[in-house]
């Protein structure tokens, strides 16, 4: 099994995993890969690592896909197109506003807004929502293939909560109906609104409760735009032309979070196509030069292969225990590669053991 | 010690007889009361955290390391002598805050409501204050938390560099956006906590490899261009291969490069070299403040390997 095979069929590939793992070089690629293999592919990196960036012609931040030259990938066949782009996370988000405002005038409002701006830039969520928001949107352009690598978080189930919790944000449901003080939820609470706010303005301050009332006013009517983006979004992560693909190392703790999140998945219908194990260590065969060497160094031979041992003995353990909880979904297996992988040759290096010539 | 008096004093919180209860900590790292651990995913942040807590909690300071992962246990649990751990998550310490600050009827309705969780969890950066409201908390003397003893130090292992830089920030920037009320007035103190560099200090930790060392780099400077800004106390460099092979004898290895023994061998110098390069550019950027763990080889780091690291840690 290769790649190409993997991705069968497949019109978005979303590369997920632990931080670490080379998601970020493998994204790009499967990329790189597939449009040599003659498809248009649009591959969305997430702070990628400066020369894997200029490797690709990527100076900045931007909000469109470019044109890979060729010349770039030099040695490699191009018979296809490889577009890419390092996401901007904040630009996305105030497209998004002024794509789905009524006027320019409240777009502009709405970008003042302290909670929006907060919101845009916050520590956690707003990369994976855009992410995801950008992946909606290239997904109606003419490319045969959208490859996504995903931030970095502190576990790879991140990626699929944090867009939900914003997009529930958004929608604004749980919120508005406590910003009215008549609201449904207060009776639901069976209790009357009055030490309720109080207690709401005790716990979070009045100011908040009037920046956040202002920030749901100014989004009006968007909220219900929001809601059906959010739905939308949701058929894609979870149509069949869309591949998850877990990204990880053999290591026991990225094992353990990339068994998680296949799990994850699992419960959540969605597409689970495969992995990918990089950084792996095969097992040595036997060799026979030590007795050549003087005494001193063939120790140190020793001690060095003894140490390569314990960890492609941890490899192959990973490895099974990953492959025992899938249900007969392929891994692909990419040996620890000498040397850099954050550069064309790094790149390249990769793509040809993930695409087996 | 002179530092934590002081320091306490103007913290106005702890009563006069405790201020002498700490124990005098050999290691100059371990030396602030709450130490946020980050650095790039997969450089074994985890590791360190534990292991700067063993190597604290050999010196006789009793050590909480509490991860924001949330998918450990949520109670204080000791798994060492002296050395505690917890899995901060915001939910159980929302609930947590309302049950001390929300009295009668209306703090039970907001602890058992769907909405208002959903709420709170949903506001930017809400759960983030929730999260370091709870490692400031484990970091007082005077906990508040009803009968729970103090720590001398918390260690957190917080999560990768960008987000760990951040989330240093959200206190500030909550009461900034909130303004005035309680949790403008709660986020202002935790914010004065975290800004106080004799309190709060920031290690990160990198593998010798190209990326890591960069991210170092990066969270450096997002820190000392933050608000409060913050120096690297110190960098561990981890997971570090000594180089064991000479010139001479790389040479006579590579008569042999066709065997796999033998190419193994000479990977690893290829990579003790590359490694060299990085920790030099660390040791240029950070001279003292870096310190080295070795790889220890082991498929899976348990209490007794990190206590090896707490040794290497503490020399």
């Amino acid at each position: 099994m290769n790649a190409a095979q993997l991705l069968e069929g497949k019109r978005v590939c979303i590369c997920v995993g632990a931080g670490g793992v080379g998601k970020t070089t493998t994204a790009a690629s499967v990329a790189v890969g597939m449009a040599a293999r003659g498809l248009k592919v649009a591959v969305v990196t997430i702070d990628p690592a400066r020369r894997l960036a200029n490797a690709l012609g990527l100076e900045r931040l931007e909000n469109e896909p470019r044109l890979v030259s060729p010349k770039r990938l030099h040695g490699l066949e191009m018979r296809g197109e490889l577009w890419a782009m390092m996401l901007d996370s904040k630009r996305t988000f105030d497209d998004l506003i002024e794509r789905v405002a009524p006027t320019p005038a409240r777009a502009e409002e709405i970008k003042r807004n302290g909670v929006y701006r907060e919101l845009s830039s916050a520590v956690s969520g707003s990369q994976e929502f855009t992410a995801i928001e950008k992946l909606y949107e290239l997904v109606s352009d003419d490319y045969d293939l959208l490859v996504l690598d995903t931030p970095p978080a502190h576990n790879a189930v991140e990626f699929l909560n944090a867009p939900g919790r914003l997009t529930a944000f958004l929608g604004g449901g749980a919120l508005q109906v406590f910003l009215r003080p008549t609201g449904i939820g207060m009776r639901l609470l069976g209790m009357g609104a009055a030490p309720l706010l109080g207690a709401l303005r005790l716990v979070t301050g009045v100011d908040l409760i009037s920046d956040l009332t202002a920030f749901f006013t100014l989004l009006g009517g968007m909220t219900d735009e929001f809601s059906a983006r959010a739905e939308r979004v949701e058929r894609l992560l979870h149509a069949p032309e869309t591949a998850f693909v877990l990204v990880t190392s053999a290591e026991s703790r990225p094992i353990d979070e990339a068994i998680w999140f296949r799990e994850t998945l699992r419960e959540n219908g969605m597409p689970f196509t495969g992995a990918i194990v990089n950084r792996m260590h095969p097992a040595l065969s036997p060799g026979g030069v030590q007795r050549d060497l003087p005494p001193d160094l063939r120790a140190k031979l020793a001690a060095s292969i003894a140490e390569y041992t314990v960890l492609a003995e941890r490899d192959a353990a990973g490895l099974e225990r990953l492959r025992a909880s899938f249900t007969g979904e392929p891994i692909l297996q990419v040996p620890e590669l000498d040397g850099d992988i954050h550069d064309v040759q790094g790149l390249l290096a990769m793509r040809a053991e993930l695409f087996d010539d | 010690m002179r530092r934590g008096f002081l320091h306490l004093r103007l913290m106005g919180v702890v009563p006069a007889a405790r201020r002498y209860v700490r124990v005098a900590v050999s290691l100059p790292l371990l030396r602030r009361r709450l130490i946020f651990v980050t650095g790039k995913g997969g450089v074994g942040k985890t590791t360190v955290a534990l292991a700067l807590g063993l190597a604290a909690a050999r010196t006789g300071q009793r050590t909480i390391v509490a991860d924001l992962q949330g998918e450990g246990d949520p109670q204080e649990r000791e798994i060492a002598p002296g050395l505690s751990r917890i899995s901060v998550d915001p939910q159980s310490a929302m609930e947590e805050y309302l049950l001390l600050k929300v009295n009668g009827a209306a703090g039970l309705a907001l602890r058992q409501s769907k909405l208002f969780s959903s709420f709170a969890m949903a506001t930017p950066g809400m759960r983030e204050l929730l999260c370091m409201g709870k490692l400031w908390e484990l970091a007082q003397l005077e906990r508040r938390t009803r009968d729970a003893a103090p720590y001398g130090l918390v260690i957190v292992d917080a999560p990768a560099s960008g987000h760990g830089a951040a989330i240093l920030r959200t206190p500030r920037t909550f009461a900034e956006l909130a303004r005035v009320g309680p949790i403008a007035n709660q986020a202002q103190a935790i914010a004065r906590t975290i800004a106080d560099p004799a309190f709060t200090s920031v290690v990160a930790v990198s593998t010798p490899e190209e990326m890591p060392v960069n991210e170092t780099f990066e969270l450096g400077d997002a820190l000392a261009a933050a608000p409060d800004p913050h120096e690297l106390e110190a960098v561990i460099l981890n997971r570090r291969h000594a180089d064991r092979f000479t010139e001479i004898e790389v040479a006579a290895l590579k008569h042999h490069g066709g065997d796999p023994g033998v190419r193994v061998a000479l990977a690893e110098h290829a990579r003790a070299t590359r490694e060299l390069e990085q920790e030099r550019r660390l040791r240029d950027a950070f001279g003292e403040r870096l310190l080295i763990l070795p790889d220890l080889f082991v498929p899976r780091l348990e209490l007794a390997q990190l206590g090896l690291l707490a040794g290497d840690l503490a020399r």
